[in-house]
């Protein structure tokens, strides 16, 4: 009688300690997330640069918020206006929650694209994203940091010239931890799921 | 003003040549155009029908309002963002070929007077047998996912 008792009582503790592994597992990472996790792949979030108000800012400036990285340039007609209109939809469906949310627009052309262009470029999309610019160097740095290329194409005689660039998007936590990675293939509905769980995660400001 | 003017007119002009020819077989619908700020090109795009027995080729286009009107392409193969320059776009007979948001569009460049939003812009589209297409397109704000919602077309 005591012995199968004794079973019994460990059999529903392990069950019990299961469970709450379980459900430390999920809190730890282990998220049902539905784009690329990138969580321990890719480096936190750091930079040094100009932000649209031509204020200096860095990484950590941004601590507290879920940040959308995406590289461009506001003389790309056609497929950085795409992608900002799509994340503009994307944080219309957040709703409120957007506010602890933040894309952050990192030029690629930091020849033409200064504060005050990259202001009125990012306005133009959506309150939530802010332009960053600022010394070549410093955006080759951060362009290296996430394995993202861009390439200055030809002059095309007039002073106009196009710039090749990576098309993803780069999500971090509220940490600055590198969690996702988001490109033209994913759905905007995963976009906007995978937000709703990070931006349920990790200490708000 | 009189030299926009001018440009009017000399716009005006390129549409009253739209005539027969290939054009006169082409439809076009959902023409907008992206306002961006300042001077920066825009992106403009339509979706052109073709109700001929034979194809047809899109190969320039001009506006009366931006100096310069560019047929290009983006993709996003392989992860980079490209834009391309293309010569032409076919449109298959009794086929479609749509001009949309990251795939063929036209680079508006130089514009004479900044483009409001709720403007109709007209666009002249040439096609490889010499006739053309005066089409309005609208200008939508910058951050329109699709617009092409809404359509203007003017056969000649």
């Amino acid at each position: 009688m005591k012995p199968r008792r004794l079973v019994r009582a460990l059999l529903l503790l392990s069950l019990l300690l299961g469970s709450l592994l379980l459900a430390a597992c999920q809190r730890g990472g282990e998220l049902p997330w539905k784009l690329t996790n990138v969580s321990g792949h890719m480096p936190d979030l750091d930079f040094k640069l100009v932000d649209d108000r031509g204020k200096p800012v860095t990484g950590a400036d941004y601590r507290g918020k879920v940040v959308l990285m995406y590289f461009g340039y506001t003389h790309c007609p056609d497929v950085c206006p795409l992608t900002l209109a799509q994340l503009h939809v994307v944080m219309q469906r957040l709703g409120p929650l957007a506010d602890d949310a933040r894309i952050l627009f990192v030029s690629v052309d930091p020849a033409r694209d200064t504060p005050d262009v990259m202001h009125a470029y990012v306005n133009a999309f959506d309150p939530h994203a802010v332009g960053l610019s600022g010394e070549p160097r410093a955006l080759e740095a951060l362009s290296k940091r996430y394995r993202s290329a861009y390439t200055r194409e030809p002059d095309k005689g007039d002073g106009q010239y196009e710039v090749s660039h990576s098309s993803a998007i780069y999500i971090f936590d509220r940490d600055g931890k590198a969690r996702l990675l988001s490109t033209a293939a994913d759905a905007q509905d995963d976009l906007v799921h995978d937000l709703h769980l990070l931006l349920d995660i990790g200490a708000k400001p | 003003m009189s030299a926009r003017f001018a440009v009017l007119l000399l716009g005006l002009l390129c549409a009253g040549t739209a005539m027969a020819g290939d054009a006169a077989q082409v439809a076009a619908s959902h023409a907008w155009i992206r306002v961006m700020p300042g001077a920066l090109p825009a992106g403009g795009y339509v979706v052109l029908e073709n109700h001929g027995d034979h194809a047809v080729s899109l190969n320039a286009a001009s506006s009366p309002v931006y100096a310069d009107v560019m047929l290009h392409k983006s993709s996003t193969d392989t992860g980079m963002g490209r834009m391309e320059k293309v010569d032409m776009l076919a449109i298959p007979a009794h086929g479609k070929a749509a001009l949309s948001p990251g795939g063929y569009h036209l680079m508006l460049m130089k514009a004479g007077a900044p483009v409001k939003v709720g403007d109709k812009v007209r666009i002249v589209l040439q096609f490889t047998d010499g006739s053309a297409l005066a089409v309005d397109f609208e200008a939508k704000p910058a951050n329109t996912v699709d617009g092409g919602d809404t359509s203007e077309m003017h056969h000649h």
